[in-house]
């Protein structure tokens, strides 16, 4: 049993033309349920891609993503999934218990059903007493929590989340982390996580998926054993430093190969 | 993305087509729903004029239709040239003294508010009715205060990383205004001449509806309703929508030229 | 702090007025009473009492019969001219909103539609088209659709309309394409529908540019309106007094001042409107910083 299948699966933009990208080429992933798989990479190895693959906000061009044993399109459908970005991406317009019930309201939830589930998410995040207020009023790391609190709305068993944590200061990204783990452990739920830093995706996962750019591809798997028992002693511990070197040094195969490209292109990415 | 910036001639066209095309065709096909519309239904002349009645009529009084353009258009250019010099004059003042800008700001935002061309009531009797000075003065008043509110919004408006890093070279506030007040009210002079380019147009027209002489486009309009003659009215009304482009394609080439070299 | 901010923009804005009047009355002690020239051009305005009255004047001939012996004081008319075409420009404006926003809602469904309508729409705030005023007014009383007798008021509302529309339209279009893409992606996420999507996102994210887009066209809505009125002379309505009292200016110089003044009261009622929309619409946004 898997929560999350990816096999053999390619994402060609701009297929034939002259501007053709090979975003994605042959990756496979098999995420069992519970586990928590980080995506890390240069920019421009197709992670944020692989993640909107899963998500089925794009269609590979060619191979399969299944989640929950169903077509990426029927589980974006049946909501098996919640998505969280760097932009907490809240409505202003709306309050905080308003923004987590977003996603209840859109599969025809009732209200007090909604409400209901707002709290206990608000609880999970242990925002209770900010329900009421405008997302616009709170500090950037209680909107990232309201984000997660809106994606696990449905309680969905995968959640993706695609650099999260990119727009916060390195304290509060910390805090975050645990929070974050906390709030898996409490619901058993699978995740793949996007993001550029190193000690975060070690931290968190119990394996870190290395990729590569031009084209994108996954160039190394690297499994994560600091137990499932971690807080902040953690990121002292040996095998926490093992992990970091061994995904710094699959991270700078790729980034060797990634300056030559540029050299020999004689262009700047970005 | 490092793409490779070629596209072939052929690509470029096509996309070109596809962004004009709909255009075109929603114009051609209007047009010719109106031609049908007034042929089919037989509708009356005082309620549509046909297209091509109306571009007859174009065509036989051309001479008297740009002879009248040329009165309404010299108001309304008058006016905005005066206008925005005079409002550019005005925003630097106000920019250098913060007091004056509070003070104006209010008002202008009440004149925008209000059918400010009604003071042609008043200004025809200020001055000669039988001139061309209280439309011109109209004009102006419109123009200035388009300009006016956007320029100063300009020169005040800069990013305090810009004045600090001024000050850090100890600039003078003179320095400051030539090197970071400037330029940075220049795309909001010509977003504001964008606005008060087809706005002289309109003003310079509608003054003639308050009397005074017969020669603009907006009094031959109201003049050939009176003879029940239409179609002549829409030739008018077509040279008065030209014109109104005119001045609006001058401004944008203005600003073009203005902003040659600027970033995107 | 907001209300202070607001006691002071009105305090300032008074100060403006009180200094406007004293131009007004300076320049009647000092200007030629036959106006005169500068630099070649005779730009200076006459300053005699016919051409510029006092302002105590103009504001004391409200309190007088609008013609002699008439029982009826002159501010009775104004207001009831006032409120004939404040009525007139909101019937223009909530016809503008509708087609505005419709518009709007089609040409960001359909990027056919958008690609066919919009270049014309630009176009047309840059022709004056207002020019059509006389010709739609000629309507009036002559066309019949069926038993409906098409009313002369109703083409100046529809003038009204023309001028409102063409903002409110652009405005609208360009907030429901403000929504973030992420937040877009969001909604593609929860498998929303169209229509979903742009109520509970777009529309909301719309609101910050449609409010402007709002103010511009209720005074477009008010521009139709009295041009409409003042070009053919509707009766009933404030243009039509302005013309009228114009007239008559030789002889009573102050009463063309009561109905401008009775335009531009339209004018900040009908924006004043909106503002309070903006108000409540915009009471849980978060605040601009900028002054």
């Amino acid at each position: 049993m898997s929560a999350l299948e990816v096999v053999g699966t390619s994402k060609i933009f701009n297929q034939g033309s002259l501007k053709q990208v090979d975003a994605l080429v042959d990756v496979n992933l098999t995420v069992s349920p519970g586990e928590f798989v980080s995506l890390i990479g240069p920019s421009g190895c197709g992670k944020s891609t692989l993640l909107r693959l899963i998500a089925n906000l794009l269609e590979p061009t060619s191979g399969s993503v299944s989640v929950n044993k169903k077509t990426a399109a029927q589980a974006r459908l049946d909501q098996d999934y919640g998505m969280a970005f760097q932009q907490a991406g809240l409505f202003d317009w709306r309050t905080v218990s308003k923004n987590i019930e977003l996603p209840l309201e859109l599969k025809g939830w009732d209200k007090a059903k909604r409400e209901a589930r707002a709290k206990e998410m608000l609880e999970l995040v242990k925002l209770p007493e900010f329900a009421d207020l405008y997302p616009w009023q709170l500090s950037g790391g209680m909107q990232q929590r309201i984000a997660i609190a809106r994606a696990l709305a449905a309680h969905p068993p995968l959640l993706l989340m695609d650099e999260p944590f990119g727009a916060l200061d390195e304290m509060t990204r910390e805090y975050m982390q645990g929070e974050l783990l906390r709030i898996c452990g409490e619901t058993s739920t699978t995740v793949v996580f996007v993001t550029h830093s190193i000690p975060e995706a070690v931290y968190l996962s119990n394996r870190v998926v290395v990729m590569s750019p031009r084209p994108g591809r996954i160039t190394s798997v690297i499994d994560v054993n600091l137990g499932s028992k971690r807080n902040e002693d953690t990121r002292a511990a040996d095998g926490f430093f093992r992990s970091i070197t061994a995904v710094r040094e699959a991270l700078r195969g790729t980034h060797a190969d990634h300056a030559a490209a540029n050299a020999v292109r004689g262009v700047e990415d970005r | 993305m490092s793409g490779v910036n070629v596209t072939s001639t052929s690509a470029r066209n096509f996309r070109r087509a596809r962004q004009v095309g709909p255009a075109i065709v929603f114009g051609v096909a209007f047009l010719a729903l109106w031609e049908f519309a007034v042929r089919g239904f037989d509708l009356k002349p005082y309620f549509l004029a046909a297209p091509s009645k109306i571009g007859e009529q174009f065509i036989k009084s051309y001479s008297r239709i740009w002879e009248a353009s040329m009165v309404s258009g010299g108001n309304a250019l008058v006016g905005l040239v005066v206008g925005t010099f005079l409002g550019i004059a005005m925003s630097f003042i106000l920019s250098r003294y913060r007091f004056l800008g509070e003070l104006v700001t209010p008002l202008a935002i009440a004149l925008n508010a209000i059918p400010i061309f009604v003071l042609v009531a008043i200004l025809n009797n200020m001055y000669s009715i039988t001139s061309e000075i209280p439309r011109r003065v109209m004009v102006t008043l419109v123009v200035y205060f388009i300009i006016l509110v956007n320029v100063a919004k300009g020169l005040t408006q800069v990013r305090s990383t810009h004045v600090e890093l001024m000050r850090s070279y100890a600039a003078s506030e003179f320095a400051i205004l030539r090197k970071v007040r400037v330029p940075n009210a220049v795309p909001y002079l010509f977003t504001a001449l964008k606005v008060a380019a087809p706005a002289s147009v309109i003003t310079a027209f509608v003054s003639e509806y308050f009397g005074g002489l017969q020669n603009g486009l907006g009094s031959r309009i109201t003049s050939n309703i009176a003879n029940s003659k239409n179609a002549a009215a829409w030739a008018y009304v077509l040279g008065a929508c030209l014109l109104g482009l005119a001045f609006y394609t001058v401004s944008i080439i203005l600003e073009g030229i203005a902003r040659k070299g600027e970033a995107k | 702090m907001l209300m202070r901010r607001i006691a002071y923009r009105s305090s300032m804005f008074v100060l403006a007025i009180a200094l406007v009047v004293a131009l007004w009355e300076g320049y009647k002690v000092v200007g030629p009473q036959d106006g005169g020239k500068l630099f070649g051009v005779s730009i200076l305005p006459r300053a005699n009492n016919t051409a510029m009255p006092h302002v105590w004047t103009m504001l004391s001939r409200y309190g007088r019969p609008e013609v002699r012996g008439s029982d009826t004081k002159i501010w009775s008319v104004v207001l009831s001219g006032t409120l004939f075409s404040l009525r007139l420009s909101l019937v223009g404006f909530f016809l503008g909103t509708t087609i505005g926003v419709g518009l709007a809602v089609l040409m960001s469904r359909f990027k056919v539609v958008q690609r066919g309508l919009l270049p014309y729409l630009v176009m047309s705030q840059t022709v004056p088209l207002i020019a059509l005023a006389p010709l739609v007014v000629s309507w009036g009383g002559k066309l019949e659709i069926g038993s409906f007798i098409w009313p002369r008021w109703l083409s100046a509302s529809i003038l009204g309309t023309f001028l409102a529309f063409f903002p409110i339209a652009v405005g609208t279009l360009r907030g429901l394409a403000s929504a973030p893409a992420a937040a877009v992606e969001l909604m593609d996420s929860y498998a929303a529908s169209w229509r979903q999507t742009l109520f509970k996102l777009r529309f909301p994210a719309a609101v910050p540019f449609m409010v402007p887009a709002f103010k511009l066209g209720a005074s477009g809505a008010v521009v139709g309106v009295v041009v409409a009125e003042i070009s053919t002379g509707l009766k009933g309505g404030i243009g039509r007094l302005i013309i009228e009292y114009a007239r008559e200016a030789t002889g009573d110089p102050a009463k063309v001042f009561t109905a401008v003044f009775g335009a531009a009261a339209l004018g900040i009622t009908m924006s004043g409107l909106v503002a309070l929309s903006d108000v409540l619409l915009m009471r849980n946004r978060p605040k601009e910083t900028s002054a």
